[in-house]
């Protein structure tokens, strides 16, 4: 990895500062590098003036470095030496209508002709706007079956296709289809105006409504040289914090629902409530949307409205660990939840797993703590006593996350100084020719922006990964040999974006 | 079985009184603006300008509801002096066009189509399709069937099947890729049918207006309810169906 450029989490560089590798020496850092715990955060391509490049941004400890290549026509799959890379890969070729050969599993990710006008190399024509119109795999055999789901699935879900081959009761093999969701947003983002961009973020995935806000405030302060007030870094912390407290709160009851133990299902959906009202609280709006903007945060809350946000806090934190004993101690919930959906540690590094999922397989990173932004440093690590890899384990990891996010939360309102400020200019400018990545731990785990600029300031390329890029294929792993009964479950667990996923 | 009984006592009972009794949220949410149409015209010139989805009409003092995120830029441009908002939910109409707002929203139910409020007053079943967007409005969608909301006590359900509704409920600025699926559960709900429009994105496109990946709500379906927000309050969604098909 001597070859690649050792990067600072949300501090922007010259672009010329990257180093430019041949494609050879770049695939072999990059395999020797994720072979050796290293892992993808950013992977994908970019053109300027017709010229393509391939661009990477590796973690590995607490360690980020980058590099990048010119883009060739086609090159040997990455993937077929490591897994990690395919969505990566088959994303650049779907953008880009290039072709890694040998790749073990090549299709469309999300189903739109490349950016390019290049032949399509997945043979489709797009006349058809089903993405779940491909051959999937299926396992042969006389008593095997295939069970297909989606687009519009039973519940207010996002649509997505899975297949599964089954034996019976028995899930041989799921096959999980996205792209119904593709608005085009990294195509759409560098046309706009600076005006409307907050807004495309914060529409990336709602439940990440902060993460993404972050994510990409961070970016351009770093690209303008914009200073946060301390009080705006405090204000946005703590709305991440809100953000993961009431989507893990929602997700315990959502399992509970899905074993049909009721009362924690009610308990939890109306204390999920209590935390996005908090969110008006502090933003006017249930997700959080109008909050953070480049250069800090729209309002600081009043006093009262600090006292109201910690006596909620001293208020739900008795009820949420009440309700967590009514569910984990009951046999019933016990039954379902224990052993189900196993992913072992080995399987998750293979596939590069992040986030609630990658922890409770045994993969403690938390971006919190390894690339701290906002008032992260400050924190003192969650910790984790189950890691066997199954729903239990992804429950559990929640709860301890709850508790300790609570604290965070309780701690950082004592922070908060009287006063407001004034709202950030919205008339920002980006350094030309420049870099920059950043990364924030929102509730599903590592969450990833990268920006790149122009000659003129301009955005030239605009990537987001979301967590649940990684976390899909974990979700496909889980479900083998489990009862196809147990998919909800499963799926709950892992609870994915649809739409930060497919953009 | 003790301890359910004991977490039973502590929770008590939350249902809202909604609608009997009026909800009073919280007043930083930003609900319906109000307009101030005496307001200098240089002020209303710079929100226009400022807007990030060119929602206002400044010359008119207008703001289509349609396409408003509910940002709250133009009230801490103006100061409050051209646009402030308010925390009433009530949002709901019943034409495109009277998404553009110039302080008053017309009564819904007085708007609503008669036979439907005939045919599904007492009982409304709803097919939701989740059509693009960032899955918010879906989230504050379901919410309605947790407790404190208790949607079925309205007779009002959202089902799996199309063919058990009597209507569809879009969210999303429908994506390419989701059309098809769209138009084939539109098929599939028996006639006479009711369509629903529930957030910015599918009432005009909303944060992704102009992407070629996605295709107008309206250039594919008649749209009967508009409920403006980014997401709408789940009061907003329980109002809007209440005055229409029982108000
Ligand atoms: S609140 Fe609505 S009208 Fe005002 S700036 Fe935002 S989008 Fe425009
Ligand atoms: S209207 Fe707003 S909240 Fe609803 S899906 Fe679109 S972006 Fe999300």
């Amino acid at each position: 990895m001597d070859n690649f450029l050792p990067i600072t989490n949300g501090c922007a560089i010259p672009r010329k500062e990257l180093p430019i590798l041949e494609f050879p020496h770049f695939r072999d850092s990059l395999l020797a590098s994720t072979a050796a715990n290293g892992n993808i955060v950013q992977f994908f391509g970019y053109e300027e003036n017709g010229t393509a490049t391939l661009l990477a941004v590796i973690r590995k400890g607490y360690d980020l470095s980058a590099a990048q290549c010119a883009m060739p026509k086609e090159f040997p799959s990455l993937t077929a030496e490591n897994w990690k890379f395919n969505l990566f890969e088959r994303e650049i070729a779907e953008q880009f209508g290039i072709r890694p050969l040998h790749h073990p599993w090549f299709k469309p990710v999300r189903y739109h002709a490349n950016w390019r006008g290049a032949p399509d190399v997945f043979g489709a024509d797009y006349q058809t706007d089903i993405p779940g119109l491909y051959d999937y795999f299926r396992v042969e055999g006389e008593h095997i079956h295939e069970v297909a789901v989606g687009p519009v699935h039973a519940g207010i879900i996002e649509p997505g296709h899975f297949r599964f081959q089954c034996f019976g009761e028995k899930v041989l093999h799921l096959e999980i289809q996205l792209g119904y969701q593709h608005r085009g947003v990294e195509r759409l983002l560098p046309t706009l105006p600076f005006k409307r961009l907050p807004i495309v973020v914060e529409g990336i995935a709602g439940d990440t409504t902060i993460g993404n806000s972050l994510c990409f405030a961070q970016a351009v302060e770093s690209l303008s040289s914009l200073k946060v007030p301390d009080p705006a870094r405090v204000v946005r912390t703590i709305a991440l914090e809100l953000e993961r407290l009431a989507c893990h709160v929602g997700d315990l009851g959502a399992l509970s629902g899905d074993v049909a133990f009721n009362p924690p299902a009610a308990y939890y959906g109306r204390l999920r409530g209590e935390f996005l009202n908090l969110l008006v609280v502090l933003a006017g709006n249930r997700f959080g949307k109008g909050l953070v903007r480049p250069g800090g945060v729209t309002k600081i809350p009043t006093p009262d409205n600090v006292a109201l946000l910690r006596d909620k806090i001293k208020e739900v934190r008795p009820e949420i660990i009440q309700v967590a004993d009514l569910l984990f101690s009951a046999h019933s919930v016990q039954a379902r939840f224990e052993g189900c959906g196993r992913v072992d540690r080995a399987t998750a590094e293979a596939v590069g797993l992040v986030g609630v999922a990658g922890r409770a397989s045994g993969l403690d990173y938390d971006a919190r703590e390894f690339f701290p932004t906002e008032k992260y440093k400050m924190m003192s690590p969650c910790s984790y006593n189950r890691k066997r890899g199954g729903v239990y384990s992804r429950a559990w990891v929640r709860y301890e996350e709850i508790c300790h996010s609570l604290n965070l939360a309780e701690d950082l309102l004592g922070t908060i100084p009287e006063g407001d400020l004034p709202f950030p200019d919205p008339n920002w400018r980006l350094a030309p020719d420049s870099f920059v990545v950043t990364v924030n731990e929102p509730w599903r785990g590592e969450l990833s922006h990268c920006l790149l600029t122009d000659a003129q300031g301009k955005i030239l390329r605009y990537k987001v990964k979301d967590p649940s890029f990684h976390n899909w294929t974990g979700l496909a792993l889980a479900l083998r040999n489990q009862e196809i009964s147990d998919f909800p479950l499963n799926n709950k667990s892992f609870n994915l974006s649809y739409c930060g996923f497919d953009l | 079985m003790l301890k359910l009984i004991q977490t039973r006592l502590k929770q008590g009972y939350r249902t809202s009184a909604f609608p009997r009794k009026p909800i009073n949220l919280h007043p930083s949410y930003r609900g319906r603006p109000e307009i101030n149409r005496d307001c200098d015209p240089e002020v209303a010139a710079r929100c226009a300008e400022a807007c990030p989805q060119e929602a206002i009409d400044a010359e008119k003092r207008r703001i289509d509801l349609g396409r408003c995120v509910f940002c709250g830029l133009c009230q801490q441009l103006s100061e409050g002096r051209f646009i402030r908002f308010t925390t009433d939910f009530r949002l709901g109409v019943a034409e495109r066009d009277q998404l553009l707002y110039q302080g008053s929203l017309p009564d819904l139910a007085a708007h609503s189509k008669q036979h439907f409020k005939k045919l599904f007053g007492r009982s409304l079943q709803l097919r939701e399709v989740s059509a693009g967007g960032c899955n918010a409005c879906e989230a504050d969608t379901n919410v309605l069937n947790t407790p404190f909301f208790d949607l079925s006590r309205f007779g009002i359900q959202f089902v799996a099947s199309p063919r058990h509704a009597d209507g569809v409920f879009v969210t999303g600025p429908v994506p390419r890729n989701m059309k098809t699926a769209l138009l084939d559960t539109y098929q599939a709900v028996p006639a006479p049918k009711v369509v629903i429009a529930c957030g910015s994105c599918a009432l005009s496109g909303g944060p992704f207006r102009g992407s070629d990946e996605i295709v107008p709500l309206e250039t594919l379906l008649p749209v009967d309810l508009f409920i403006p927000g980014c997401p709408p309050h789940p009061l907003t969604i329980l109002d809007a169906l209440l005055k229409y098909f029982k108000g």
